[in-house]
């Protein structure tokens, strides 16, 4: 007995020293004049369309950079998470191991909370795409004033926050007159929609607006929403506001059709890619309203360049995910470029010099998102949410 | 007329249930295995029929026989390769495969038509009916659903009660070694079991896609498990139980969306399950049958 756990012990003892040494093996390798950028999302599974999206636009301004006559070079490396907190933070270490000296990531919310509260630890500059949770950046007080997660000062978002959005989407129905009554459907299984929803209805309260019909659903997954859109209709609803990802929002539209019921439809960024959906009818969307940073048929050369390259080269239009994306990597090589940050920088100093940059009120980035992007200290983005009505199957700005 | 309304749509929704239990519940009575890949076929199945019509502009009821034959085949070859080697071993083992095989049909779809929802058109030619003056809407998918439903049922009662095919069927589900030692081929009556319950999810898949109009690589995954449920709910391995266990849980379900609390559907309808299978083990209309020791 004694024997077999000297043994044991001897082994993994062994096994330590074998990993520490090739730990050591690894951070003197690699190109050593490039800052190495680490990328984490879904690109399998349910989301993979959205990590999908953010690793090919990431790649796109990657070359694009690397290409430019500067001193500002980047490696990218990106790592499939399946939108899983547990397998993103594996990813994260992997990354780590890799030489991961900033962040860019990760593209969906639940793991990007895991993630961040990794990267604060580990001071690793982050800068997200797309989680929108104001979990991920931390600090915000809840309902009653408490602040459950306290800031993680090296954490920014390129995205809205959800409270963001629901609060835009309130201002924007009450300023538009768009309805009288409203009825919300959205998912409770999912912290982006029910955030979403929550600001919505508080703000909905301030400005006076009727909310006569809310209803939920459990998940991604759900197929029929004959129920919810009963109910809405029932109560005389001019208006529906689904503040959900474009999966559920398409069987909402097809079966409010084969209902005869014709309110109007508002929709947050997560209904950006209903058009891109396979052999949808268009149809179905018409008049259907949206308020998203970005749409891929804006007449602006830079959004035009960016479209063509892409489809160009992954043969798809890119989305909103995809947009952000892009404008991370710029915004980084801006920030980088501004503070003169070099590769042999170690991951810390490079975090203090980058979140010293975010948070100047002078550091202003034009994107494809949006023009005069800044951020706040407590890690949001300020930016113009522009609404986007769907006419003849393409969006047109209200 | 919201109460009518409900009522229809939870009929509709519970036939598409209806049939895909009908395929766990054949597949289990007879060969005695729960086939958790019986979800993952209706995917596939669905997926044929989308790409027949949407890359080759076969008409409508054409893909759904194409779909057929390809998800009879898919069925079969299932049961050959992964199942019939483990005829003899432990029905954990059987199980442990059949959630592989699950997984297995996800991620193959996922590899071959990606991530990305595709929109399926619905194979019903004809319009919704609208009764006294738009206030009830039954939709053309719920009609055909209910009638395919019925249908089957039917000639699925027939075929295991008066074929010699099923009388074979029947003879192995209940006693697999006689059954052999009568001289009935048992693997063939296995794998003819699969043809049929895999035929049947393509059927499902294109009626599940025809009333929900969105089809990805996980489509089947969520549907088939409550399936299941309905099949349990009904009386696993009896065919009419299927047909009622999934009609009762889409009219469950939608009457706890819209009467009780829509955050609550889900947990209702399983609790509902719970106290069932409390009061009556083997499910509304399943048979006790008698362990000899």
């Amino acid at each position: 007995m004694k024997k077999s756990v000297r043994i044991a012990s001897l082994i993994v003892s062994a096994f330590m020293v074998l990993t520490a040494l090739a730990g050591c093996g690894k951070s003197d390798g690699g190109d050593s004049t490039a800052i190495k950028i680490g990328s984490i999302g879904p690109t399998t599974g349910g989301n993979a369309i959205y990590g999908q999206a953010v690793k090919n636009a990431a790649e796109i301004a990657v070359e694009e950079i690397n290409a430019l006559d500067s001193d500002i070079k980047f490696e990218f490396n990106f790592q499939d998470d399946e939108s899983d907190a547990e397998k993103s933070v594996n990813a994260y270490n992997n990354l780590k191991d890799w030489g991961m000296q900033i962040l860019m990531g990760t593209v969906t919310t639940t793991p990007c909370v895991a993630v961040s509260t990794e990267s604060n630890a580990d001071n690793i500059f982050t800068l997200t795409p797309s989680a929108s949770s104001t979990d991920v950046i931390g600090g915000q007080p809840d309902a009653d004033g408490n602040i459950a997660i306290p800031r993680k000062s090296n954490v920014f978002q390129m995205c809205f926050t959800d409270p963001n959005q629901g609060t835009a989407s309130a201002d924007y129905i009450k300023n538009q007159n768009l309805g009288t009554k409203i009825a919300v459907i959205y998912n409770n299984g999912d912290a982006y929609s029910t955030g979403i929803y929550q600001k919505f209805d508080a703000e909905a309260k301030t400005l006076g607006l009727d909310i006569v019909s809310v209803t939920t659903f459990p998940s991604e997954d759900t197929k029929d929403f004959t129920a919810q859109l009963n109910a809405a209709k029932n109560a005389g609803a001019d208006l529906l506001f689904l503040p959900i990802y474009y999966t559920p929002a398409s069987l909402i539209l097809a079966q409010a059709n084969s209902m005869k019921y014709e309110p109007k439809i508002f929709g947050v960024d997560g209904m950006d890619g209903i058009l891109t959906v396979d052999n949808f009818d268009t149809s179905l969307a018409e008049g259907v309203m949206l308020l998203t940073p970005f749409s891929a048929d804006a007449e602006d050369e830079k959004t035009q360049a960016f479209v063509t390259k892409y489809k160009e080269k992954y043969g798809d239009t890119p989305n909103q995910f995809a947009a952000d994306a892009y404008d991370c990597i710029y915004a980084l090589y801006e920030a980088c470029k501004a503070k003169g940050i070099t590769s042999d920088m170690s991951a810390e100093d490079i975090c203090t010099a980058l979140t010293e940059q975010f948070t100047d009120p002078s550091f202003v980035f034009n994107g494809l998102t949006g023009t005069d992007i800044t951020w706040k200290d407590t890690g949001e983005v300020s930016k113009e949410p522009k609404g986007m009505v769907i006419k003849n199957g393409v969006y047109v700005g209200m | 007329m919201t109460l009518i309304s409900n009522l229809i749509n939870g009929i509709s929704l519970g036939s598409v249930y209806a049939i895909i239990a009908l395929g766990y519940t054949m597949v289990y009575g007879i060969a005695k295995m729960l086939n958790f890949a019986h979800g993952d076929v209706i995917m596939v199945g669905a997926y044929i029929s989308y790409l027949s019509t949407t890359a080759l502009n076969v008409p409508p009821l054409l893909s759904v026989l194409i779909a057929m034959v390809v998800c009879t085949v898919l069925g079969v070859v299932i049961e050959g390769l992964a199942y019939r080697p483990l005829r003899k071993a432990s029905s954990l083992a059987v199980l442990i495969t059949a959630i592989g095989v699950s997984y297995f049909l996800q991620n193959a779809a996922l590899l071959i038509w990606g991530s990305a929802p595709k929109s399926f058109s619905s194979i019903v030619p004809f319009d919704s009916i609208s009764l006294f003056g738009g206030d009830l809407i039954i939709t053309s998918e719920a009609i055909v659903t209910v009638i395919t439903c019925i249908v089957i049922m039917i000639l699925l009662n027939l075929f295991t009660k008066k074929g010699k095919m099923g009388k074979a069927m029947r003879a192995v589900s209940e006693d697999k070694d006689a059954a052999q030692l009568m001289g009935i081929n048992t693997n063939f009556t296995i794998s003819m079991t699969f043809a049929i319950g895999s035929a049947l999810a393509a059927v499902a898949g294109v009626l599940l896609c025809s009333a929900y109009p969105t089809l990805t690589p996980t489509t089947g995954s969520m549907p088939g498990i409550k399936a299941f449920t309905a099949a349990v709910f009904g009386g696993i391995g009896s065919i009419p139980g299927a047909m009622l266990g999934g009609i009762l849980l889409g009219v469950i379900e939608i009457f706890a969306t819209s009467y009780i609390s829509s955050q609550l559907s889900d947990a209702i309808l399983f609790a509902i399950l719970i106290i069932v299978l409390l009061v009556k083990p083997t499910g509304l209309l399943g048979k006790a049958v008698k362990e000899k020791v």
